[in-house]
């Protein structure tokens, strides 16, 4: 190469690497044989067609900062961390099996260590995730805020007046579900164990019809943060399902929010506090299985065990509280238990969740699901593992690269023909439904367990 | 304002203005401000000169020339550990762009490296020599299928398996199957002629290249080839270009045969006790004028590291695995070649053969195969891939070789590929951060290498040469065969810009 066409710039400066402790692992990042096998699966690739846009090209940027080569706090590699849906899709067509949810966490902790930023981020940061999700009654008294702005009338005004365009919030409001009257309280209430007797009088019409022979299985509800408030009826229909399926189900207290959001906001050690709070919730229970309804709060819940592998405290407890940690799907389609009779004649499509199909495997449970109702017509839209762009605050911390994925998720929906999207994270619910909004559609979407609980409820 | 809860994020990749100095030394002061890590390293940023990045963006547009740190390192791989640094990553759109970026290159001397999606085993798109990272993913659109010509009409970096699925749709057939088909891209499969397991009945990439839009270094735009059966106007050159690892040319369109689509595939998978019962049973089936869809073998470490990852009850003590797949029209031919070979085998002395019926079953006997990656990859991080090629007829032999190599230098090197047209695989796994391993991995790998020419066989098959075995070329080819190749490349790339470094010997190893 010509030297006139380059030039050197001597450059003195340190370079900021990895420090502490929740760095992106060595042994992890050594895996990558960078085979390119992921870049078809990641949904920033598919949109931009850029190797830094890649898990590929994340994982050699990780590697460049583990070494030396490139600064923790550089923009792009800042930004790259962040254009990152860390939906996992990766993960699961790896052949070496790199678990690139670990590094790319891992990754935004040291960043946001090194770069706490200016003061209104760090309140903000503050508010959010130490206080609203971190403290379940904040997070509830909010909730009330919004049903009263929601049932009030306040929320048609504001959206009409247009505030909400000045304080750039409109897409956010958008995105707000629509809460109902009452909210499922972490009230450590038993459900259906007195209502599961003899076996052998209990007629075939009954709509609990218990498993014969057996003691109920005793499970406890993971009822979640916005799962318990916007999504209750869905926490009820879930509870419902259960005690169908020959369980009896408790809700404990002083649960409160997997930390999901807080670990993909590279904030671990906040995380870890709420962690621990649900593990001793839901040791008291003595409960055999974790049943939890979001594929994003199973995804993290199922993690436990690797978020508190050095706290000498928890590390065993976390590790056992995750081995019982179940999704609702994987959960029923394990079990034996009568599917419902009464037919519902709907053309549906299904939306799998990134954190249900890549970070747990679970893609064919759902699928027995949905077949076993009577009526169901199941249409496989394409790319239904493709991430909607919800991605836990994704859409509101990336909206430009959240619509594009979002576009493209309303058009294999409407592709698909059916009449109903059915999915089971409420991320993805509110991102297909204002999707499905804004394109103009009338599509209802739907969570699997309501539509379980349609159902048996028809009998 | 919610975006405020991650780091305020640069949206735009802007290029370095033209006083870059200043600002590199102004933000190396504010760093040293909040320093932690203990490391202090001295280091020169090499960076294209800003005139000549001007000119770049003026050809392809401001967005499509990256030239920020995180752009450069991640374009600096490709599918092996090698790792070059571009000056500079520009994405083109067109013929036209290409041949005007090689002009400028060419004024400047500035070295061009293209690149497809980089899946590459051999280094061949890898930066080494700096220079521009010539990315081709944007052209990515099929242009045309063509039912009644059988052709289709490509740019090059649309994925193979997007256009397999596209022909299949019309009852079309594109054979050729790399492993890597889901993410590799159809120009560098051209630039590579790639290969996969189908190649034994249906040939190699070159097999369908009818046409090509080439680049020359010099900027030139030309077509060879088109969709003529037939074709001796002129020397054929898009043989020549087809195969050349991107140092001749840059593709710019493919234009494809294809075949029609197949509607019957069956699969028999047969375990041998001793591994020259499967190669003469595989000379045997094709000797008996059966030419199977492919005939993968998978010897005796590969099964061991494929059962203990899938537990499938696969026989641990036999030698060899043959899976052969049968495909064409008509149920009843494949059947009758299934129901042959099968007898075939047994008379060969296979232990059993499993035989499948249905795409189901089908996909069962294809997951041993398909899950040898995962399945090396639990023992070691790393492997070093090779892919000799050798008469079908020295087959076991050169496994047995592969075998006292390995124990010589304390290596575990699985070998596996395709029995069938003689191309093998001997992967050789270690760990990269183990220096004393790697030496014995280069010494390991040389030897492999010289076994495989002596057995009258070559150094790649299907990789290409790229940066990994151009040490070995003479040894291989002999020195007159080199120089005339280096003839070729002078005259069509005199002054030496076009992915420099590859294929020919340079003296310095690169692995």
């Amino acid at each position: 190469m010509n030297k006139q066409a380059s030039f050197r710039v001597p450059i003195k400066f340190v370079r900021r690497g990895f420090t502490g402790h929740d760095v992106p692992e060595d042994g992890i990042m050594q895996k990558c044989v960078r085979c390119g096998l992921c870049l078809p699966t990641c949904p920033t690739y598919l949109e931009t067609l850029r190797e830094t846009s890649s898990p590929r090209g994340r994982i050699h940027l990780m590697e460049a900062v583990a070494a030396g080569k490139l600064d923790l706090t550089d923009p792009g590699f800042v930004g790259q961390m962040y254009q990152c849906l860390d939906c996992r899709a990766c993960e699961a067509v790896c052949p070496s099996g790199v678990e690139y949810g670990k590094l790319v966490e891992a990754a935004r902790t040291q960043i946001e260590r090194a770069m706490p930023g200016s003061t209104v981020k760090r309140g903000l940061r503050w508010l959010v995730f130490h206080q609203i999700f971190g403290n379940m009654r904040v997070f509830r008294l909010l909730c009330r805020l919004l049903l009263f702005y929601q049932r009030s009338g306040l929320q048609r005004l504001v959206r009409k007046c247009g505030i909400l365009s000045i304080l750039r919030l409109k897409e956010a409001e958008e995105l707000l579900p629509t809460f109902p009257k009452s909210f499922l309280s972490y009230s450590g209430e038993q459900y259906g164990a007195e209502s599961l007797v003899s076996t052998k009088n209990a007629s075939p019409s009954t709509s609990v019809l218990p498993v014969a022979g057996k003691t109920a299985t005793q499970v406890a509800l993971f009822a979640g943060c916005i799962m318990s408030t916007a999504f209750a009826e869905t926490d009820r229909a879930t509870i419902r399902v259960l005690l169908a399926a020959g369980c009896s189900v408790v809700v404990p207290r002083h649960q409160g929010c997997c930390g999901a959001l807080t670990v993909h906001a590279g904030d671990m050690d906040r995380a870890r506090v709420m962690a621990r709070r649900n593990i001793d919730a839901f040791e008291q229970s003595g409960a055999e299985y974790i049943i939890v309804n979001a594929a994003g709060c199973g995804a993290a819940l199922k993690d436990y065990g690797h978020l508190m592998r050095d706290d000498n405290l928890y590390a065993e407890r976390a590790a056992h509280f995750s081995t019982q940690v179940r999704d609702i799907t994987e959960f029923l389609a394990s079990r034996s238990f009568s599917s419902p009779q009464h037919p519902l004649h709907l053309r549906i499509t299904y939306q799998e969740p990134c954190h249900l199909v890549h970070a747990q495997r679970i893609d064919r449970a759902p699928r027995e699901l949905l077949h076993s109702i009577p009526g169901i017509e199941l249409i496989e839209m394409r790319e239904s593992s493709l991430c909607c762009g919800s991605a836990g605050i994704y859409n509101i911390t990336q909206p430009e690269m959240s619509r594009r994925l979002q576009e493209r998720k309303i058009k294999q929906i409407q592709k698909s023909g059916a009449d109903l999207v059915v999915t089971s994270n409420p991320g993805c619910y509110l991102q297909l439904q204002s999707g499905l909004r804004q394109a103009g559609s009338t599509m209802r979407v739907v969570h699997i367990v309501d539509l379980l609980d349609m159902a048996y409820r028809q009998e | 304002m919610l975006r405020r809860l991650i780091p305020k994020i640069k949206q735009k990749t802007v290029p370095p203005p033209v006083n870059t100095v200043e600002r590199m030394r102004n933000s190396s002061e504010q760093h040293t401000a909040s320093i932690q890590s203990p490391v202090p390293t001295r280091h020169d940023l090499e960076m294209l000169r800003p005139h000549i990045v001007r000119e770049l963006q003026a050809i392809v547009g401001a967005e499509f020339v990256l030239t920020e740190e995180v752009d450069l390192i991640a374009y600096s791989i490709d599918g092996t550990w090698i790792e070059g640094r571009p000056l500079a990553v520009v994405s083109v759109a067109s013929a036209e762009e290409v041949s005007a970026i090689l002009r400028l290159a060419n004024r400047e001397r500035v070295i061009v490296t293209p690149r497809g999606s980089a899946s590459g085993l051999s280094g061949g798109s890898v930066p080494l020599a700096g220079g521009i990272a010539l990315s081709m993913t944007r052209m990515n659109r099929i242009l045309e299928i063509d039912r009644v010509n059988f052709v289709a009409v490509v740019e090059p970096g649309v994925i193979t398996a997007t256009l397999q699925a596209e022909v299949e749709k019309l009852g079309l057939f594109y054979p050729p199957d790399p492993s890597s088909l889901k993410i590799s891209a159809i120009g560098g499969n051209v630039a590579e002629n790639a290969g996969g397991a189908r190649c034994l009945k249906y040939g190699v990439t070159s097999d369908y290249v009818m046409g090509l839009q080439v680049v020359l270094p010099t900027g030139e735009i030309i077509r060879t080839g088109g969709r003529m059966v037939k074709n001796v106007t002129g020397y054929n050159l898009r043989q020549l270009f087809t195969g050349a690892e991107g140092t001749l040319g840059v593709i710019t369109e493919v234009t494809l045969k294809l075949l029609p689509l197949p509607k019957y595939r069956l699969t028999a998978l047969a375990t041998f006790e001793r591994i020259d019962e499967a190669a003469s049973t595989v000379t045997a089936v094709m000797s008996s004028g059966i030419l199977p869809a492919s005939v993968e073998l998978m010897d005796q470490t590969t099964v061991q590291c494929v059962e203990d990852l899938l537990h499938l009850g696969l026989p641990v003590d036999a030698e060899a695995l043959l899976l052969f797949a049968f495909d064409g029209n008509h149920e009843q031919v494949v059947r009758g070649e299934l129901e042959a070979v099968t007898a075939i085998c047994y008379g060969g002395r296979a232990k059993s053969v499993r035989i499948a019926y249905s795409d189901e079953e089908s996909e069962r006997l294809w997951r041993a195969r398909r899950s040898i990656a995962p399945a090396l990859a639990r023992r070691k991080p790393n492997k070093l891939g090779e892919d000799i090629s050798v008469p079908r007829s020295a087959v076991p032999a050169m496994i047995r070789q592969v075998c006292a190599i390995a124990l010589k230098y304390d290596l575990l090197i699985p070998v596996f590929g395709h029995a069938g047209d003689g191309n093998l695989h001997p992967n050789i796994l270690c760990d990269r951060r183990d220096p004393e391993e790697m030496q014995r991995v280069r010494s390991a790998a040389a030897e492999i290498f010289a076994a495989a020419i002596d057995c009258g066989g070559t150094l790649s098959g299907e990789h290409g040469i790229g940066l990994l075995k151009k040490e070995f070329l003479e040894q291989d080819l002999g020195q007159d065969a080199v120089q005339a190749m280096k003839k070729i490349k002078l005259a069509l790339d005199p002054n030496n810009i076009l992915n420099p470094g590859k294929i020919f010997p340079t003296g310095k190893s690169e692995f």
